[in-house]
């Protein structure tokens, strides 16, 4: 008995040196913990908060640069900081299983699923080769894969994501290590899936054999995921522990500032009082669009694959419209095709051209060329998921912004007059025009792309998962952003997404696409409250933590 | 500039990289100051010093029958020839023709390269061509281009380049057909910049890196392969030493004058292998998937 009330995992005020010239000292400082055998802790803070470097100093897989200062960190009675490599090797695996975020990049290509799995036990059991691939059979069936003689033969490339994600936790799981060290496992995954495999880690956490039931530490961004899983909750920032306590008592009654603002950053579900209607004909509009890619065999016979099939859509001025769906929905396309990025297979693609004076024309663009496309490129922009790479590098952020204003004309000078100001409008000073994107941070970084989108005075504006790549708190102040420049400009927004949280709150009408069709369109209040469609509400009862 | 101090700061850390600077630093000082470093007009015969032994003090007759004190610090050859002095001068033909061949393999190379990674129609057409010179074994191809153009220094220098052209295609192509997909060019796309400026300014610069790197390689080949020329009697008029012309002279004598071939090689080989580390310098200091994690 008194071994089950020993804790699994104590981690005591554990430092982690930076090397010299960082922004910090340290990247884990002072951080105290222990996790009880059956129990999950949930270490939940933004990027750069040390959370990942914590879990990798417990793995005993640190970084050269990164030096583990004072402090212990003790696996069932065994401190790992003083462990001979050799040691941490064994302890891998059998003791401590590991689940990180990609697992496409966790497996190995090469070598099939069954293999994969098999080499953690010929490296630490003993045992023969029958017993082997039993063992194999056995621990994938309890992952949930389905037809696993099938699984055990594949290659990681022929499995969904979620399908590898099973491998990579039946690896993690087949010795029973007494800890299981998750670091973003459903951060790379659609929320249904998220969903399954937060449930495979609880039913496995429950019956890991023998009634020896493993503890959990889990790295995680996400409070909707805090919400699902955890029974205690570690907040980072900055390397430091913020806030240490039940699931209940952090989430429910916060008591440092730092929780209380991630908390309030996280959007709530439930969509903010409907706006007025808008007037006046759409701006932007897709008539039965479509995307067929063909790809033929070394036969010559070709196969079709309908990325998207008729999707119709509209944009008014004054008017945001969501696209969400999980990957491989066909989002994306239709918004590419919108812009015309890509050429569309069908369907017409209408954007209001003003033709001088008051009438305006809606234009089929569907079929121009880049050429014929280009004088009218300034009305519709486009802002892209990941700020790391939407801007050139070795291009000043004011040489990036003005671009746009260039090409429709404005001399040097009025093109960096504007971009000073559209530099204050998104809240940058305007001195940053003369800096490399890279001396910032990733929502500055995506607030140069809106206003890089903006300078060129666009009627429409198309934001591509424009806030999927950042942090809660970054995320929070570029919806608000996104809603004044929108109140100000009246532009038209087309907002792809797979959150479904944030289309709640920004998004006067949504449309739900599932495999390149759109299964559900209304607006947000009634799409949300009542959803029709059977997709709708699986994608809904996905969302994670619905608890607050 | 930020950005350059501190990419310089880690290139001169990079042991490789300084050694080819020195090295390359010392033969362009040669190169350069060749006249002034005691040497007389290289193609000037005195036939009272026929086969002279390196190291020896002399007067050397001029053509304009002048004479002035000389030291053979590399002797002389069958001609009468001094043999240090080729050498220096020799030194400035091969780091022109190592620069210039770079220079155009690279240009050449980079445009083609961004017009099949970019454009569609022209992919197929150009890399099947591409494929079909890369089949040619580059020094057969160079002897044939040198033997139809005549012997000067720059249809030299495009025989040498016509064969690393290819290579050089392959990786801007490669490059392009990703950095295309990049959100930013998308972006400026989306911003109505004309294609030719999204290739100049968007592309270009940031494949910029892996082409200084693969251009140090062209120059140490086109060194190597502008001796083999020479060598081969194909190479520049023979009035313009060269190295490759000077060991090919001393070949005759080998055995009794090892000298004529030994010392051009000398130069050489440290040519060579200063260039090419510097490219290896480069590459890791500029190339993340190549840099190793220091400890």
């Amino acid at each position: 008995m008194s071994e089950s009330i020993s804790p699994v995992l104590v981690i005591d005020r554990l430092h982690v040196a930076l090397p010299p010239g960082s922004d910090r000292p340290f990247a884990v400082e002072d951080i105290s913990l222990s996790i009880h055998p059956g129990k999950t802790l949930c270490v939940v803070g933004e990027s750069g908060s040390g959370k990942s470097v914590m879990a990798t100093a417990v793995m005993g897989l640190l970084a050269r640069e990164l030096q583990p200062g004072p402090g212990r960190i003790v696996l069932q009675g065994e401190s790992l900081l003083e462990a001979s490599d050799q040691r941490l090797r064994a302890l891998r695996g059998q003791a401590m299983g590991m689940v990180f975020q990609e697992p496409m990049t966790a497996l190995n290509p090469v070598m099939t699923c069954g293999d994969q799995v098999d080499e953690l036990l010929r490296q630490h059991t003993d045992w023969g080769a029958k017993r082997r691939s039993e063992a194999v059979l056995d621990i994938l069936r309890r992952v949930k894969l389905p037809e696993p003689e099938r699984m055990v033969r594949s290659y990681p490339h022929q499995l969904s994501g979620g399908q590898r994600q099973r491998i990579v936790i039946a690896m993690a799981v087949i010795l029973q290590p007494a800890l299981l060290i998750c670091d973003e496992p459903t951060t790379a995954l659609d929320v249904t899936t998220q969903k399954e495999i937060l449930r495979l880690i609880e039913e496995l956490q429950a019956d890991l054999s023998g009634g020896h039931r493993c503890a959990v530490l889990f790295i995680t961004h996400d409070m909707g995921v805090v919400a699902e899983i955890a029974d205690e909750v570690l907040v980072m920032h900055q390397g430091r522990a913020v806030e240490y306590g039940t699931r209940e008592a952090v989430l429910q009654s916060p008591q440092a500032d730092y929780t209380k603002m991630l908390l309030a950053a996280v959007p709530s579900m439930t969509p903010p009082p409907p706006r007025p209607a808008p007037l006046g004909a759409p701006l932007l509009r897709g008539q039965d669009v479509s995307k067929t890619y063909s790809a033929r065999d070394w036969l010559g016979r070709s196969r079709l694959t309908h990325a998207l099939k008729a999707a119709s859509v509209a944009v008014s001025a004054g008017e945001t419209v969501g696209i969400v769906g999980e990957s491989g929905s066909g989002k994306s396309t239709l918004a590419r095709c919108l812009i015309r990025l890509i050429d569309p297979t069908g369907g017409q693609v209408l954007w209001r051209q003003n033709a001088g004076g008051e009438d305006d024309v809606l234009l089929d663009v569907a079929r121009f060329s880049e050429g014929r496309l280009r004088p009218l490129r300034s009305q519709v922009q486009v802002v892209f998921q990941d700020p790391n790479r939407s801007l050139n590098p070795r291009r000043k952020v004011g040489d990036s912004i003005i671009e746009g204003a260039m090409n429709f004309g404005a001399t040097r000078a009025e093109a960096m007059a504007l971009a000073a100001s559209l530099m204050g409008k998104v809240r940058l000073p305007a001195e940053g025009l003369l800096r490399y994107p890279s001396q910032f941070s990733g929502g500055q970084r995506q607030r140069i792309a809106i206003a890089r989108a903006l300078a060129c005075r666009p009627r429409v504006l198309v934001a591509d998962e424009a806030v999927s790549a950042l942090d809660v708190s970054v995320q929070a102040q570029i919806l608000k952003l996104l809603r004044e420049i929108q109140d100000e400009l009246g532009l038209g927004m087309l907002f792809i997404t797979h959150d479904l949280r944030v289309a709640a709150q920004l998004c006067d009408r949504v449309i739900v696409m599932h495999q390149g069709e759109i299964v559900e369109e209304g607006p947000t209040t009634a799409l949300y409250a009542r959803p029709q469609h059977d997709y709708t509400r699986r994608l809904f009862a996905a969302a994670p933590g619905a608890i607050f | 500039m930020q950005v350059w101090q501190l990419l310089s700061q880690r290139l001169w850390r990079n042991s490789a990289f300084r050694f080819g600077v020195l090295v390359l630093g010392v033969l362009l000082a040669l190169a350069a100051l060749a006249p002034f470093l005691g040497t007389v007009d290289p193609a000037a015969m005195d036939s009272a010093h026929i086969n002279t032994a390196a190291g020896v003090r002399g007067e050397f007759a001029q053509l304009d029958g002048t004479v002035v004190a000389h030291t053979f610090w590399m002797g002389a050859d069958n001609f009468g020839r001094d043999i240090f002095s080729r050498v220096l001068y020799g030194t400035r033909t091969s780091l022109l023709v190592a620069a210039f061949t770079a220079a155009v393999a690279i240009g050449v190379g980079a445009l083609l390269g961004m017009l099949a990674g970019y454009f569609r129609a022209v992919d197929a057409v150009l890399m099947r061509f591409m494929d079909g010179l890369m089949a040619i074994p580059a020094i057969l191809l160079a002897i044939a281009l040198v033997a139809a153009l005549g012997a000067q220094l720059w249809t030299v220098v495009v025989a040498i380049a016509i064969p690393e052209i290819p290579r050089v295609t392959r990786l801007v192509r490669a490059m392009v057909l990703t950095l295309r997909e990049e959100p930013f060019v998308e972006a400026a796309r989306a911003l109505a910049t004309p294609t030719p400026v999204i290739l100049w300014r968007h592309i270009l610069p940031n494949a910029m890196a892996p082409l200084i790197v693969q251009g140090t390689f062209v120059a140490a080949s086109a060194v190597l392969t502008e001796a083999i020329l020479s060598f081969l009697g194909l190479g520049l008029p023979a009035d313009i030493p060269t190295w490759g012309n000077i060991m090919a002279e001393g070949r005759v004598q080998f055995t009794q004058y090892p000298g004529n071939v030994l010392f051009p090689a000398l130069f050489l080989v440290p040519t060579v292998l200063a260039i090419n580390l510097l490219g290896d310098g480069l590459r890791d200091v500029l190339d993340p998937k190549f840099s190793k994690r220091t400890s």
